[in-house]
């Protein structure tokens, strides 16, 4: 995979602080949530870029902080040029038409006492991209359509569908704005099996048909693998590890990176009996007093004492293979 | 959840692709849960007559006649041509009671919409933008429900209450006063419902739909409005009921202190007023007090059972249907 | 393998009676459990799979549920037949149940030490002093760091991970002879799971412990089980030593599961394989396959009988009518 010229999305240097506050009339800062720390990744037209990492690594974090959601600590975004946390006016309505989210939860990401209409013409009334009501009307039902719901459906409450449904409600509303970049915060991690094959099914017909680009931000590896062209890997706000697909989960360079991989279970009785698992121990640490130095350290099977004390740069090694790591 | 709880909601009762019928909506469902409420049938039940009472009594009786003063009449015990007897300066009560019903509700039902309409407003703000301003807002709701609502009422009353003049509605005219009561008795309860309003806006404002709505582009006041308000109105519903009670009670405080509705203009509490303002009439001519007192606790009786009935049935954690 | 039964469960039929109508949760299933064996039950929200195991303890509330049939032997005797006292000897203390959340297991206000010495104390006839050795050792056992100071600490001062290890050790204080495991990792990141894998295969060996292990992931499954059950719609659809499952899955639901899975240790050949449809209405009493809406082989005679479990091979029967290799009647 060639590196652009002109990637859609530009994240520099990104950092995300949540301030941890005390007091009752006048608030003091006596901490910080280090959700985020410099985090920088491009992603070109048309390719499907995977996040991947454990609970409280900061992927969500990043998906909505590049939206603007958040407002960053510091760091740049830019999607189409944009740039989204300096956005006004006009500018920011056209980032945020271009740029859209699907959310991981199908009972909380719907408003339940809105019709599936409403929800799904929202986006459009909003940036008025019809005129006519019965135009409206028409084109959430082709929308409709698009995702694999029935048409009729459109006066329909949320609590009336299965999760797999709400999903796709959500997809739709996700495209109604015609946008270019979509971030899937771990869109299939709340359904079945056998649904969260059908949405990534449509998810990928929708990117040919549409000329999508996604950030797909998951905890499942086997998921990822699957549908995404490029994986970084993220621990504790960082990322440690960025390659090509099959780069990456054949030839992981991270410790971290390894560990994780080895302990995805594999639906294979007899590859789980040879498996060498590398298991780590301990807990994550907390984002509130990350480790100095290298962020991993603390549970790296192969540290050393260069890693306590200095942060890794960022390398290239092999084709676009990033690494952030003394050892690798 | 427990398990039982995950295996009925898991059931699916439908697949929405096939068209039939769907289930109870949200309001089926309420009302549904509404009428297993005995109470609060009977407290409806009681509410609907009241009403009917103060408004289609009004038939019978004119309003010149409600304030016709006949002294030769005065002080008389319940009768047949005056059932509930006459006042000092021989009104029928009855008729009295009908007419101040009518101002009385009214009040009621206006000093909610102030109550709400401010609440609301200012709990919105506050819960939806956070910060300084939700800081400011908080404060300020604080000191006024620190002072004691009494003292502010009279103030108020003292400072505003002869400012207004009559004013002719429906057919009916009445003391200005009743503007001023109905303003005092809103703006001096709202802050209440204005935490309620903050506190569920502050949750709901970090729920996925509305980061959704931000992702969108929606404006803040379009989400306030469009997303957020009507996932709050559960608490405003039950509020805003229990709160006419209050204010039927708040006016029958200030009128019964001579600082509410000014008469001839009649209210159920100013009625009681006139009974109090000697002694021997409380005990000497009973029938004064103990209507219009026993229509306002009757009322207000009926709106609490009411309140509560849509309390338990707006309650969207109660699973009975 | 000749194992002593430990477990042996009949038409099993658990029903739930609401206000829309009645759930048909568990509609007949029979299976037995051998001493040391560890036996997984897999299927998608809704299959019956963790119902089926609460009631064979009791643990089902009575309305609105009903145990329509069925017996569970255990030890000779029917589980579904006692008394709730009974069951309380039972439970804990020879059949021990871990849960996907601990923090609904574990008492918030109590401190852990607390909870593991109250029930070695009341199962076990343990005096204090014993008790508190034996739960630190058990704290040890579970891999947990500091064992004796951290039993003075409370669930919430614990992590995910280690919640789930003290609720393994509380299960196993009583030296139980079955553990049921209900999703117990499925809320848990990748190298915790496998960390709490890797233990429980430890302690399987250290104690010849057999298991009954529920879960959707077929991933877990593969490194765990000795046999599997795979359960659609309140019914085991198929049923086979691990290896043959995935050698050589039988049925059609089996199938279109497997064939829906990524895989992380190869290459991308293929699109995921959906399976149409939606899950079954359990408010309709089942009549004929629950799968046969959805299958891709099915044929007049399974809308019209429901399949009984058939060997297929040896230890390994399926609930079909037909044979998928051929698309003819079994």
């Amino acid at each position: 995979m060639n590196q652009p010229e002109h990637p859609l999305v530009i994240v520099e240097h990104l950092t995300k602080h949540f301030p941890i506050t005390r007091g009752i009339v006048i608030q003091r800062r006596v901490g910080a949530v280090q959700a985020v720390d410099d985090v920088s990744f491009t992603i070109a037209r048309g390719e499907t870029l995977g996040l991947v990492g454990e609970s409280g690594c900061g992927k969500t974090t990043v998906g909505r902080t590049m939206l603007g959601l958040y407002p960053a600590t510091s760091g740049t975004v830019l999607i189409d040029g944009h740039n989204v946390h300096t956005a006004k006016g006009r500018e920011l309505m056209a980032v945020r038409r271009k740029a859209q989210i699907i959310f991981q939860d199908p009972f909380a990401s719907l408003n339940p006492r809105w019709t599936v209409g409403a929800i799904v013409s929202e986006p459009i009334r909003v940036h008025k991209l019809y005129g006519s009501a019965r135009e409206r009307a028409e084109r959430v039902q082709e929308l409709l359509e698009l995702v694999g719901l029935n048409r009729r459906l459109i006066n329909r409450f949320p609590h009336e569908f299965s999760g797999g449904q709400r999903q796709r409600i959500g997809i739709a509303r996700a495209l109604a704005s015609e946008p270019l970049f979509i971030v899937c915060d771990e869109p299939i991690s709340a359904l079945d099996v056998s649904i969260q094959a059908q949405v990534v099914n449509l998810l990928e017909d929708l990117q040919d048909r549409l000329g999508l680009t996604y950030l797909f931000i998951a905890h499942d590896l086997s998921m990822v693998r699957h549908i995404c062209t490029r994986v970084a890997v993220m621990y504790l706000g960082v990322i440690v590890e960025l390659a090509d697909r099959n780069e990456l989960y054949e030839n992981p360079l991270h410790p971290y990176t390894r560990s994780l991989l080895s302990a995805v279970p594999v639906p294979d009785p007899k590859a789980a009996r040879q498996r060498q698992r590398i298991v780590l121990e301990g807990d994550v640490p907390s984002p509130i007093n990350p480790p100095g130095g290298c962020r991993f350290h603390t549970r790296c099977p192969i540290a050393v004492a260069r890693c306590a004390g200095e942060r890794p740069a960022w390398r290239e090694l092999g084709s676009h293979h990033f690494v952030a790591c003394h050892r690798a | 959840m427990s398990v039982t709880d995950e295996a009925i909601a898991i059931a699916p009762r439908f697949a929405a692709d096939e068209l039939e019928a769907p289930p109870l909506t949200l309001r089926q469902l309420t009302w549904r849960r509404f009428r297993r409420h005995k109470m609060a049938m009977f407290g409806t039940m009681m509410l609907v007559l009241l009403i009917f009472y103060s408004f289609a009594g009004a038939l019978f009786f004119t309003e010149d006649y409600a304030n016709l003063t006949d002294t030769s009449l005065r002080l008389q015990p319940p009768s047949r041509e005056h059932p509930f007897g006459t006042d000092t300066v021989g009104r029928d009560i009855l008729a009295r009671t009908i007419y101040g019903g009518q101002i009385s509700l009214l009040i009621g039902l206006t000093a909610m919409l102030v109550e709400v309409i401010v609440g609301v407003l200012i709990g919105a703000i506050a819960g939806y933008y956070g910060g300084w301003l939700d800081a400011l807002l908080m404060r300020f709701t604080e000191a006024v429900f620190v002072i004691p609502s009494i003292f502010l009422l009279i103030v108020m009353a003292k400072t505003f209450g002869t400012e207004i003049p009559d004013l002719s509605l429906l057919g009916r005219t009445f003391s200005g006063s009743v503007i001023v009561v109905v303003l005092i008795i809103g703006l001096t309860s709202w802050m209440y419902l204005a935490r309620i309003v903050r506190a569920q806006f502050i949750s709901l404002k970090e729920r996925e739909f509305i980061l959704a709505a931000r992702a969108t582009g929606t404006p803040a006041w379009q989400i306030i409005w469009g997303h957020i308000l009507p996932n709050t109105m559960a608490p405003i519903i039950v509020s805003a009921t229990l709160s006419i009670a209050a204010a039927i009670l708040s006016e029958s405080y200030i009128s019964f202190l001579g600082m509410g509705v000014q008469p001839p203009t009649a209210t159920w509490g100013n009625m009681l007023q006139t009974a109090s303002s000697d002694f021997t009439k409380i005990q000497n001519a009973p029938w004064f007090w103990v209507f219009p007192g026993l229509l306002i606790v009757l009322t207000v009786l009926s709106i609490n059972f009411v309140g509560d009935g849509l309390r338990d049935a707006l309650d969207p954690r109660s699973r009975a249907a | 393998m000749d194992r002593t039964i430990l477990l042996r469960v009949q038409d099993l039929r658990t029903r739930f009676h609401t206000p829309e109508g009645t759930i048909y949760a568990v509609n007949g299933i029979s299976y037995k459990l051998g001493e040391g064996e560890t036996l997984a039950v897999v299927g998608e929200s809704g299959c019956g799979k963790s119902v089926s195991m609460m009631s064979i303890l009791g643990l089902i509330p009575i309305p609105p549920g009903e145990i329509a049939s069925g017996s569970a032997l255990y030890q000779g005797r029917d589980l579904l037949q006692m008394t709730d006292a009974e069951l309380e000897q039972v439970r804990g203390k020879e059949i021990a149940m871990i849960f996907q959340d601990p923090m609904t297991a574990l008492n918030p206000v109590l401190t852990i030490g607390r909870q593991i010495t109250e029930v070695l104390e009341r199962h076990m006839g343990m005096n204090h002093q014993q008790a508190h050795l034996r739960a630190v050792e058990l704290l040890e056992m579970v891999g947990i760091p500091s064992a004796a100071a951290r039993l003075r600490d409370y669930p919430h001062q614990f992590s995910g991970g280690m919640r789930q290890r003290v609720m393994i050790a509380m299960a196993l204080s009583c030296l139980p002879s079955i553990l049921i495991a209900d999703e117990p990792t499925t809320a848990l990141d990748v190298t915790i799971q496998a960390q709490i894998v890797e233990l429980v295969i430890r302690l399987r060996e250290q104690v010849g412990l057999a298991m009954i292990w529920i879960t959707h992931d077929l991933g877990v499954v593969a490194g765990l089980a000795d046999r599997v059950n795979v359960m659609y719609a309140g019914f085991i659809v198929e049923e086979a030593p691990v290896d043959d499952l995935y050698d050589n899955p039988r049925h059609p639901y089996t199938l279109a599961l497997l064939a829906a899975l990524p895989r992380v240790d190869r290459r991308r050949d293929r699109r995921l394989k959906s399976i149409p449809g939606a899950p079954p209405n359990l408010l309709v009493e089942p009549h004929g396959c629950p799968f046969a809406p959805r299958c891709e082989f099915v044929i007049e005679r399974c809308r019209a009988e429901t399949p009984p479990l058939t060997p297929v091979a040896p230890g390994h029967q399926i609930a079909c009518w037909v044979d998928i290799d051929t698309g003819a009647a079994r």
